[in-house]
């Protein structure tokens, strides 16, 4: 089996080329106990050995996976969980997305927080003992741009240590503006790397275009942000290539930008408005399976587990591969300050404040972390 | 196949031209190496022997020539050197060698990366000798250098790959090639480096100071085939007897 | 041999004072580069010259004369790692 070449050394540029989504499929599947084995013997891992621990052959080695992951997460990372939270500023969006609950169709109150509310909602977080927000919005730049993020992040960044954005893509020196307002990381998700399926369910909108999307974490890294964040939903199409695929683009991007650190996201498709059903069901064993071999294939990578994941499976997740998670989550423009607030984005599915889940974080013998980095050592 | 800078390369063994017994010696080794690329070195000619003219005996279609700076102290003397290297050889191809200290003859960081970027501006191929440094061998990709050649040991040990867990970083991590520079004293050494997935090798006292210099030179030869050869096949099994010990993580928490 | 001694056994002519790799040379006035690298028996596509901490292009070597006190450098390859 040969793995994909992703990457021309001697070319200035480099291209992002994936394989033909069906191909990473069908790699996947090729793979057989043998190459799940040799795979877990490495010591450094390969493209080929990251198909082999994502395949069907691979899931009775589960707990292998497992131990191992467990074992290079507390290398890496120690034990620690990093918490935070997200802060929703806006559900206009000028998408058309199947799954999402903003996807500009959605008959929902939509609402687009001014800079006083998002700041008072920001104050709540921080009241609550958040040192790290996440400032969400959708895709409608007239509602919600540059310059809004750029002013809020200057409101903000005495309150928080760490100020990330989930917002439309910008371009690089838009995004070098937010990095000197003290936003160090950006999340851009490719949503699905199978090709057909993003023309599907992007029905319309700038987010459409997919070989566009997928050049923007790139940009992100250029602009000279600490960390770029990447996901790929999980319902809409095989998860095993999506998870080859997240591979393809972490080692990319690795060599492409070495100053940057790279998370990786794993949202599993709840109900939303508009009434979107998965097009294929991913167990807990499956996303489980996905993120041991993220990180037996990428030991440094930050791995996300957000609350649309239930109390139980996150509390079992501890130690075993995820790095970050988020706590007390409402996905509702102003939902923080307002609980008769509606219009979420999706459900969530862990419905424990901070303290409760740093309290069960430490029940597992880990430290919750609220920051690993102060935005005010950067220049201002 | 390696390729630098465009050009490609059949062997992955590169070989010094330095202290070797004699012209004809020197010759044959570096014929039974396969080398495709030698270093050379720059020096004045000898007034009171012009004719000796080591080189004139290496045919430069056969063997591509890499100039060095060797003896530059600091940026200004490589950059110097580069221009007369350019001049003698006819070639923008450079190893950039900045080495302060003459104890050591360890790489100096900072002036070997202020010479690379002079140089890349200059049109130069910059091939930069330094010590197992990954951020340095990033940093030197940033601004443009063709490979990097991180030291196994310092010059002249013959200690070999006493850098191993600083190379297999580079390694990993590079974009350009990454050529293990000096202190690989057997053959073994070599194997070691290629295994673990350098993009080729340079080897010269190892060579050139061997009781028999010609057969040396094959043995690299065929140590630097069997490492790449490992490495393109997927080397890295462990064993698992040591993982049996370590605990067992419950899953029973998951559903589904 | 130091450089007075030099000029004194030239003297008889009008012979000019050169530093050619660290050492003097009496020569002729009007003498070339390309004349003195000939002089000396060296092949001019093997090597660089440096005149006055300039490097010549291997095509001034023919019209470039050598005027007293020049500091002349001869570089070669040799044997290196």
């Amino acid at each position: 089996m040969t793995s994909p070449v992703v990457i021309s050394p001697s070319s200035a540029v480099p291209l992002l080329r994936l394989p033909d989504f069906a191909t990473l499929s069908q790699q996947i599947r090729e793979c057989g106990p043998n190459e799940v084995v040799a795979a877990l013997g490495r010591e450094r891992r390969t493209v080929s050995d990251l198909a082999a621990l994502l395949s069907p052959a691979a899931e009775t080695m589960l707990p292998d996976l497992a131990r191992q992951a467990a074992l290079i997460t507390r290398q890496r990372f120690g034990r620690v969980i990093q918490l935070y939270a997200p802060l929703y500023l806006s559900s206009y969006c000028f998408n058309r997305c199947l799954y999402c609950g903003f996807s500009v169709d959605n008959e929902i109150p939509r609402r687009v927080l001014s800079l006083a509310e998002a700041e008072r909602e920001a104050k709540i977080l921080s009241r609550r003992g958040f040192e790290h927000i996440l400032l969400v919005s959708g895709e409608a730049p007239a509602k919600l741009g540059v310059d809004y993020l750029e002013e809020l992040a200057r409101r903000l960044r005495d309150d928080f240590a760490a100020i990330s954005i989930e917002v439309q893509p910008l371009k690089e020196e838009e995004y070098a503006r937010l990095f000197a307002a003290g936003i160090t990381a950006v999340a851009i998700y490719q949503e699905t790397y199978d090709r057909r399926t993003y023309e599907e369910v992007h029905l319309g909108g700038p987010k459409a275009d997919y070989d566009r999307r997928l050049e923007i974490p790139a940009r992100v890294a250029r602009a000279g942000m600490r960390e770029v964040g990447l996901g790929a939903l999980l319902g809409l199409a095989d998860w095993r290539a999506e998870g080859l695929a997240l591979g393809l683009h972490l080692a990319w991007l690795r060599k492409l930008a070495w100053r940057t650190g790279l998370t990786v996201s794993f949202p599993r498709l709840r109900p939303a408005s508009g009434g979107f059903t998965p097009r294929v069901m991913v167990g807990e064993k499956n996303l489980s399976q996905l993120i041991f071999a993220l990180r037996l294939f990428d030991p440094d990578v930050g791995l996300i587990l957000s609350t649309r994941e239930e109390q139980r499976y996150r509390d079992g997740m501890i130690g075993l591969g995820p790095t970050r998670y988020s706590a007390g989550s409402c996905t509702i423009p102003g939902g923080y300050g307002d609980s008769a607030a509606d219009g979420e984005q999706f459900a969530i599915d862990d419905h424990r404040d901070l303290a409760e889940v740093a309290a069960a974080i430490r029940a597992k013998g880990h430290d919750p972390v609220r920051k690993d980095w102060d935005a005010i050592f950067q220049q201002r | 196949m390696l390729e630098i800078a465009g050009r490609k390369f059949r062997s992955r063994l590169f070989t010094g031209t330095g202290k070797f017994a004699s012209a004809t010696v020197m010759k044959a080794a570096l014929t039974a190496s396969d080398s495709e690329m030698v270093t050379v070195a720059l020096r004045r000619v000898d007034l009171n022997d012009p004719a000796d003219d080591i080189m004139s005996h290496l045919d430069r279609d056969h063997f591509f020539f890499l100039p060095n700076t060797s003896g530059a102290r600091d940026a200004a003397e490589a950059v110097r050197l580069a221009h007369l290297a350019r001049s003698v050889g006819n070639t923008n191809w450079l190893k950039l060698e900045v080495t302060p200290d003459p104890r050591t003859l360890l790489p100096d960081p900072v002036e070997t990366l202020k010479a690379t970027e002079e140089l890349v501006r200059e049109g130069f191929v910059v091939l930069p000798y330094i010590n197992a440094d990954p951020i340095l061998a990033l940093r030197l990709q940033d601004v443009g250098a063709a490979a990097v050649m991180p030291l196994g040991s310092p010059i002249g040990t013959n200690q070999g790959l006493l850098t191993r867990f600083q190379v297999a970083i580079i390694i990993e991590q590079a974009r350009v090639p990454v050529v293990v520079d000096a202190g690989l004293g057997a053959p073994s050494h070599a194997v070691e480096a290629m295994e673990m997935g350098a993009d080729a090798v340079l080897v010269n006292t190892a060579i050139a100071v061997a009781g028999d210099p010609v057969r040396m030179a094959r043995a690299f030869a065929d140590a630097v085939r069997a490492g790449r050869e490992a490495y393109e096949s997927g080397l890295g099994r462990r064993g698992t007897t040591a993982e049996a010990s370590s605990p067992e993580v419950g899953l029973d928490f998951l559903h589904g | 041999m130091s450089a007075s001694n030099k000029i004194e056994s030239g003297a008889a002519t009008d012979q000019i004072v050169i530093v050619c790799n660290g050492q003097e040379r009496l020569i002729e006035p009007g003498q070339t580069v390309a004349a003195f690298i000939a002089a000396m028996d060296l092949n001019p596509a093997m090597m660089a010259v440096e005149l006055d901490g300039r490097v010549l292009d291997r095509t001034t070597y023919d019209s470039t004369l050598l005027t007293a006190g020049a500091r002349l450098e001869l570089i070669r390859f040799v044997g290196g790692g």
